[in-house]
């Protein structure tokens, strides 16, 4: 190995472990704000770069009939679920924002994608169809578990992941997409090509982690998610809806997810079920900052990313057994800093 | 529980008749192998019945566990020309040790840690097996030879249905008798119970990792069956996905009964052969789209019935039989008591720290056989805390505890324990599922020797005897003796305290300590209370009693230590205490 592939890899490790951070942050929040552990974040990724590359094609996304489904589904779940107590007002209130919606927007897609619009059209397009998925997902699946233990939630997101996996194959299809670069050019610098789309992973993710930072220190409803996060109850009396906390921390989820797929679509070939290994890479960074730190997270993201990169050139094959092998030390190292489990909810 | 002891008939019966199944004329090969797998499945499912359901720890990496025990006969029959059946100690030795050390590392770790590090390594194992040589790489090991028996090939679904099976059958007995013994209520203590557990002597990692090998053991000796009944290995039944099927079959089936890993195992494989024959055309692709319905009805079962089916069948079965206690088992061997007056516990300048809070700041005081002492002070004044320390739930700053002349401060739980001082708690810790009789056992864990394997193999039955015998003595004792088979839950809160009063009598003590044992209790019960403990003084016991009700104390006590704000502030006798200034200032506020 010389400078150069060193450099070539670092940069590979850099840009894929700037995602990984990326989903990382996205997994502790979530997981701080709800409790739950969100596996299926991953779809998001590969839902989020197999629209783009549907609206890039000029084809209708899968997505935009999903989102159609899942509204539909909410709004017959949750009347039905508070069949007693809810009012008419109420549920005209879903249907016009869970169905009525998700059904102008497919009819938008459908009018728009035909004539291949402009990449940031499609941009907006796609975060618009993968957004509310994840309040919708929160719904559907984890709002009635609200009150269960972490492995209980854990093991319905683990559920939810089968099933979306299952449903990006329908929608999508086994075949596999790459999307149109952000910035197509690449740059020399020195004997190092850089390629412009690396740029813009680094650009989109440093914004968005500075985003989430003002977002969390500076703005009431930061605030709030971060309350929530602490003490559910207290927050619950000092009038914070945990509710709405939790379908807020899934639509950064969505959001998240769905950008880091649309920013990693054209490095690499994505298919319906990619998101899996990328979304578990953050969560090794996640572990590895005990599920509890973003800056921590940030580095363990990057740390996995070069691990990751290098061990793909010293021994490809085995490439996910040391990416994953690397979670069985970090946490001999999570149980000796905290020897004393504490009791266990039951 | 006592499943097989009780309707044995019956379950005899359904048991015959399931094995006539394949003697059926008429009945297709296909049936027969679809039973075949869901055996296979089961015996995964019912060890992690074991792990998650009783135990609370979750793995999706059982899958992982199977391939283990399939590609270890893979290699030895067909690299080295093993017989299938002498490879079965190497499958399950393999597969033990790698759980083992695997759970050396992930079994301490609280909650969520566990299945995430089971994903992990489900994964990572799934590419190791996919890129090492020897195992075939992807493409796996093909040609195995299949079991024979006396000449006959177990090729046919049908001749295999009865191995399979037979596994299955003995893997259920043997996971019944574990549960129903001394280990087994350790194991079902996990969940929720595990620092009273602990207090009463469970060595709580060991438990874990002992109900971790087995579940992975069962998933090995699943991979081995497999292994020659499909005659080749590859890695895909052992990824991932595969884990995460196990695990809905454990929640589907009701992750706490172990016949309900048979259902779950029946139910998914059921669904899954009809799924993939129906959505693919349904759908017009090829793909696995069974998935989102096994991920929705995973997600279903949980918020509709977190218990998972086999309560529903349950109900159809006969009703398990009541545990016996057999009078006339011999009582247990009694501590030797320490001599009336002698000093029992010395505590002096016992201090603990939160970081800059001094929760106990340099607090003495002693304990002589024989007495009931009162350990008194407003909220927040360190009682709880100095329990804590007594017991080594916390590890004290600094200072001294000795206890019958032996310095204690430092020593574990289990190991306070086994020296002879049992507790209660201000927060009831009992498991609510259990019977109250099963719970107080517990108590008793130290003064019983039977093992894990023992109890499987039922050695441990006069033991046990004698472990409920006494129990169900010390329930009585305390007014509970109506109650014994009552799930410890549905008992009102005063009544679980004085069980968990029984249940410290069990290890036999020679100092209680009892963290505001009267909180919740009517007056009548109080007095009974009172009466209770003022026998067990005069029969030699010492009594360290944390209680705010003061008219319970000033008249059972023989002596107070007042702490306030982590400090001792006073001691001396119920009626000096009553006057002295100090005292009545810190509970009172000051008088102007």
């Amino acid at each position: 190995m010389n400078a150069t592939i060193a450099l070539y890899l670092a940069q590979d490790g850099i840009i894929n472990g700037a995602i990984y951070a990326l989903l990382g942050v996205t997994l502790v929040l979530v997981f701080a704000v709800t409790r739950v552990i969100f596996v299926p974040q991953g779809e998001f990724v590969a839902w989020g770069a197999l629209t783009l590359a549907a609206l890039d094609a000029g084809s209708v996304p899968g997505t935009a009939w999903l989102l159609v489904v899942m509204g539909i589904a909410a709004t017959v779940l949750d009347t039905l679920r508070q069949s007693k107590t809810i009012t008419l007002h109420a549920i005209g209130g879903m249907v016009v924002k869970d169905i009525a919606l998700p059904v102008l927007l497919l009819l938008a897609v459908q009018a728009i994608a035909p004539g291949k619009p402009a990449l940031w059209i499609s941009v907006l397009l796609t975060l618009a169809l993968i957004i509310p998925m994840g309040p919708l997902v929160y719904r559907l699946a984890f709002q009635p578990l609200a009150d269960a233990t972490v492995l209980t939630l854990f093991i319905a997101a683990i559920g939810v992941h089968f099933a979306l996996i299952g449903l990006g194959l329908v929608f999508f299809g086994a075949e596999g997409f790459r999307t149109t670069p952000f910035i197509a050019e690449t740059f020399r610098v020195g004997v190092l090509a850089i390629k412009g789309q690396s740029l813009a992973v680094l650009g989109v993710t440093a914004m968005l982690l500075a985003g989430l930072y003002l977002f969390f220190e500076r703005t009431m409803l930061g605030k709030a998610l971060r309350a929530t996060a602490v003490n559910r109850l207290g927050a619950r009396l000092v009038g914070i809806p945990v509710r709405s906390t939790g379908r807020i921390a899934f639509a950064l989820a969505a959001a998240i997810g769905a950008l880091s797929g649309m920013l990693i679509g054209s490095l690499t070939t994505i298919y319906y079920d990619s998101g899996f290994l990328i979304g578990l890479k953050g969560f090794v960074a996640a572990i590895a900052a005990g599920l509890a730190s973003y800056p921590l997270t940030v580095m363990a993201a990057l740390g996995v990313g070069l691990l990751e990169a290098f061990s793909a050139f010293f021994a490809s094959a085995f490439k996910e057994v040391i990416v994953f092998s690397i979670i069985i030390p970090l946490l001999i190292w999570r149980s000796l800093k905290a020897p004393h489990s504490d009791e266990e909810e039951e | 529980m006592g499943l097989f002891s009780s309707n044995r008939a019956v379950w005899l019966g359904l048991i015959l008749a399931f094995a006539a199944i394949p003697l059926i004329p008429g009945i297709p090969d296909f049936w027969i192998t679809l039973w075949d797998y869901i055996g296979l499945y089961s015996l995964v499912a019912i060890g992690l019945v074991l792990l998650t359901g009783v135990g609370g720890m979750t793995s999706f990496g059982q899958a992982a566990f199977c391939g283990f025990g399939a590609y270890t006969t893979a290699v030895l029959t067909s690299q080295f020309g093993f017989s299938p059946w002498l490879t079965l100690p190497f499958s399950l030795a393999t597969t033990g040790l790698a759980a083992f050390l695997l759970g050396l590392v992930t079994v301490r770790l609280s909650g969520h840690f566990l299945p995430l590090g089971t994903i992990a390594w489900g994964i990572s194992i799934y590419y190791l097996f996919g890129n090492i040589e020897v195992l075939g790489r992807y493409d796996g090991i093909s040609g195995l030879p299949p079991f024979t028996f006396f000449g006959h090939s177990l090729i046919d679904a049908r001749a295999i249905f009865y191995l399979i099976w037979l596994c299955v059958l003995l893997a259920v007995i043997l996971s019944l008798n574990l549960l129903d013994s001394r280990m087994g209520r350790a194991v079902r203590a996990l969940r929720g119970g595990s620092q009273a557990a602990e207090s009463f002597g469970v060595n709580i990692p060991r438990v874990k990792l002992v109900v971790f090998v087995y579940a992975a053991l069962l998933a090995g000796l699943s991979g081995w069956l497999y292994a020659h009944m499909q005659r080749a290995v590859s890695p895909s039944p052992f990824g991932i996905n595969a884990g995460i099927e196990y695990l809905l079959m454990a929640v589907l089936g009701g992750s706490g009964y172990v016949l309900g890993g048979v259902l779950g195992a029946t139910i998914v494989i059921v669904l899954k052969d009809h799924l993939q024959n129906i959505l693919p055309k349904l759908i017009g692709a090829d793909g696995n789209f069974e998935t989102i319905v096994f991920g929705i009805l995973m997600v279903a079962v949980l918020q509709l019935s977190r218990n998972g089916l086999w309560p529903l069948v349950q109900r159809l079965l006969p009703k398990p039989a009541e545990k016996t206690v057999d009078e006339s088992a011999p009582a247990l061997a009694l501590r030797t008591m320490p001599e009336r007056g002698a000093l029992l516990l010395e505590v002096a300048k016992a201090r603990k720290q939160f970081g800059g809070l001094v929760a106990v700041n340099d607090v003495s005081f002693a304990v002589k056989a024989g007495e009931i002492v009162g350990l008194i002070g407003p909220n927040g004044a360190g009682k709880s805390t100095t329990f804590n320390l007594l017991t080594g739930v916390l590890a004290a700053t600094s200072g001294s505890i000795r206890y019958r002349g032996e310095d204690i401060a430092g020593l574990k739980a289990e190991a306070i324990a086994a020296r002879g001082i049992a507790r209660t708690f201000q927060h009831v810790k009992l498991v609510g599922s259990m019977s109250l009789l099963e719970n107080v056992a517990i108590g008793a864990h130290l003064r019983s020797g039977a093992g894990v394997l023992g109890s499987m193999l039922r050695l441990d039955r006069t033991d046990e005897a004698r472990l409920l015998r006494e129990a169900a003595r010390q329930l009585t004792r305390v007014g509970l003796g109506a109650h014994l088979h009552k799930p410890a839950a549905s008992l009102a809160l005063g009544q679980q305290r004085i069980a968990e009063i029984a249940r410290a009598l069990c290890l036999d003590p020679a100092l209680l300590l009892l963290d505001e044992p009267a909180a919740g209790l009517r007056f009548a019960e109080k007095q009974q209370l009172a009466e209770l403990l003022s026998q067990l003084r005069s029969e030699g016991m010492s009594v360290l009693l944390v209680e705010h009700d003061m008219d319970f104390v000033m008249k059972l006590t023989n002596h107070l230590v007042v702490l306030d704000f982590g400090e001792k502030i006073a001691e001396g006798s119920p009626a000096e205490i009553s006057v002295n200034p100090v005292v009545l200032e810190a509970y009172l506020g000051g008088v102007e």
